[in-house]
């Protein structure tokens, strides 16, 4: 009754501003997608031209006659030459690989094993499983600064300073969120599906693959989104741990774009940031109603 | 069954806490303990006490204002981006749950700047800043008021969808009835958004708000690659100041340290609060 009642008010209001408010709305979201289509266009061009001409698509304007216009855009846009330089010069498909594979690696190792992790402290309670949990919600109001240093050369001196190393230490330096996520949903989880499991004969290890971590999926999901945005983006965590040298992340190889010369390349720069987003805007498309639902339920409990 | 559990422990937590204790327990405490030293690697440590804390203002005898200007700074950024992200996100949350048509596009695109990294987000926008203010002569690091409200607009950018996300979130968790029965009472939509909308989300704007309080004050990606602290260290904010100092001149990684402890301490107390207040506001309901 009170949904009906909302939607005949929102139908009521929606014949009185409805079009005003969608076209103010459609104005709002091309200015706030116009910097992505900027650098979209800016990627095509000559370098000299993109800071000469960073907004127009021609040197020179149409009132100078059309055939000169046309001219112009000639003269502007240069293909994907950009686009060639950009990846040889960051090696940017190895880069993505990198990214790629401690993204996934990493979400994949926080999920099984913060979720094992959690249910473990819920259900056996002693003063130790108290302890971490406490430890857990500690470390997430710790800022990265605090343990840059150390972290960092721990990390060195154990021998992770490697793609496959750093999983492991986005795993310890991402635990604390994934198992306070984990918690908050095994305390939900009544026991007593636990127990029919055991008396049928589970052992520990089978109840939770077979029965707990199946309910668990919708947190697995909210905590992976989560992880995720936060591994595949991070900058200084890898750029401390790992070796740059050998190994760089999207995020690192488009910072050193930069200093390796002191002076931007701004013709790579901007095919590389489209090459960069790129793959978001897939998964974005793709995964959105997770992505939301997991930002919204991970800043309520967060 | 908690005895049947507890044999798996090593299967259960070890992994977890193996990695949990060499990505935050040994650093963070070990962090602690070395911001009383002198050193340059883990290993070279030497003790002296307080003095990294003093070397935070006091260099030589005279007053250093580096971390002074770049904690007000900071300050200032926060409080500015915290009161636009928060009404303006408000705003377009109020605009997109009043089912006008395309909101599901809308709230697509208001959100998309957020699943970008903040290193991609500023290369993005240092291009279209340099490119306006070559018109006027100036960079982004002319003057650091320009690296100012450069590094606001491409944080609300990037958080408005965010915070609009929780808030929309919010808004439709209101009762219609509620709403309706005000409306009945003859109350008008801006009464209805003061008098009920407003201290209904009470628990939701105190989450926004120091969500972004907190990204305010950790802010780094966005500072490095936008300004880098430029002009002349002046648009450093806490957390590029505190990686400055430690990596940026030999022998200063104590102060360094120190000045994270110190960076950690104002954190957690922000937080602390939040706490305080979203659990006290939890009893209320």
């Amino acid at each position: 009754m009170a949904n009906k009642h909302a939607a005949e008010v929102s139908a009521v209001r929606r014949s009185k501003h409805g079009g005003l408010l969608t076209l103010i709305m459609t104005v709002i979201s091309i200015l706030w997608v116009a910097p992505v289509l900027i650098v979209l266009l800016n990627s095509f061009k000559r370098k000299a031209f993109i800071f000469r001409n960073p907004f127009g698509i021609s040197s020179s304007p149409i009132s100078q006659g059309f055939a000169r216009w046309q001219n112009g855009i000639r003269r502007t846009f240069v293909g994907f030459l950009n686009y060639s330089n950009a990846i040889k010069k960051t090696t940017f498909f190895r880069c993505f690989g990198y990214s790629l594979f401690i993204t996934v690696g990493s979400v994949i190792l926080i999920v099984l094993c913060t979720s094992m992790c959690a249910w473990y402290i819920t259900r056996v309670k002693t003063k130790a499983t108290r302890t971490i949990y406490i430890l857990c919600l500690f470390s997430m109001i710790v800022p990265f600064q605090m343990v840059m240093f150390t972290l960092s050369k721990f990390a060195n001196i154990l021998h992770l300073s490697n793609p496959l190393g750093i999983i492991i230490v986005y795993l310890g330096f991402g635990a604390g969120l994934a198992v306070f996520m984990f918690t908050g949903f095994v305390k939900s989880v009544p026991l007593e599906i636990e127990e029919a499991a055991m008396i049928d004969g589970c052992t520990p290890v089978q109840t939770f693959f077979l029965v707990v971590f199946p309910i668990m999926k919708p947190t697995a999901i909210t905590v992976s989104i989560l992880e995720a945005m936060w591994v595949w983006n991070d900058y200084l965590l890898p750029s401390l741990v790992l070796n740059v040298n050998k190994y760089k992340t999207i995020p690192i190889a488009i910072q050193y774009l930069k200093q390796s010369h002191g002076q931007i390349d701004w013709g790579a720069m901007m095919a590389v940031l489209v090459l960069a987003i790129l793959p978001i805007i897939v998964f974005y498309i793709l995964a959105q109603k997770y992505i939301i639902e997991g930002v919204v339920a991970g800043a309520v409990k967060g | 069954m908690q005895k049947a559990n507890r044999k798996y422990w090593w299967l259960f937590v070890l992994p977890t806490m193996a990695a949990f204790a060499i990505g935050f327990i040994i650093p963070f405490f070990y962090g602690i303990f070395l911001s009383f030293c002198k050193f340059t690697t883990v290993t070279d440590w030497k003790w002296i006490g307080l003095k990294n804390y003093t070397k935070i203002l006091f260099v030589n005898g005279k007053l250093d204002t580096t971390f002074l200007h770049s904690l007000w700074y900071t300050s200032l950024f926060t409080l500015v981006t915290v009161l636009i992200i928060n009404l303006a996100a408000f705003g377009i949350a109020l605009l997109l749950t009043k089912g006008i048509r395309g909101t599901n596009i809308f709230r697509t695109v208001f959100f998309m700047p957020n699943l970008i990294g903040g290193i991609v987000l500023s290369y993005i926008w240092l291009m279209i800043f340099n490119a306006f203010l070559q018109k006027i002569s100036q960079t982004i690091v002319s003057n650091q008021w320009n690296a100012f409200w450069g590094m606001v607009i491409v944080v609300c950018w990037q958080q408005i969808g965010y915070m609009m996300i929780i808030y929309v979130a919010g808004i439709q968790n209101i009762s219609a009835d509620l709403i309706e029965a005000a409306k009945i009472d003859g109350a008008n939509s801006w009464q209805v958004l003061r008098n009920v909308t407003i201290p209904m989300l009470r628990p939701t704007i105190t989450i926004c708000s120091f969500l972004t309080l907190t990204n305010g004050f950790k802010l780094f990606d966005q500072n490095l690659a936008l300004t880098g602290g430029n002009p002349a260290k002046q648009s450093q904010l806490l957390a590029l100041n505190i990686y400055d100092t430690m990596y940026g001149t030999n022998g200063w990684q104590g102060v360094g340290q120190a000045k994270a402890v110190i960076f950690f301490i104002l954190v957690a107390v922000i937080a602390l609060i939040q706490n305080r207040l979203t659990t006290s506001k939890e009893v209320e309901q």
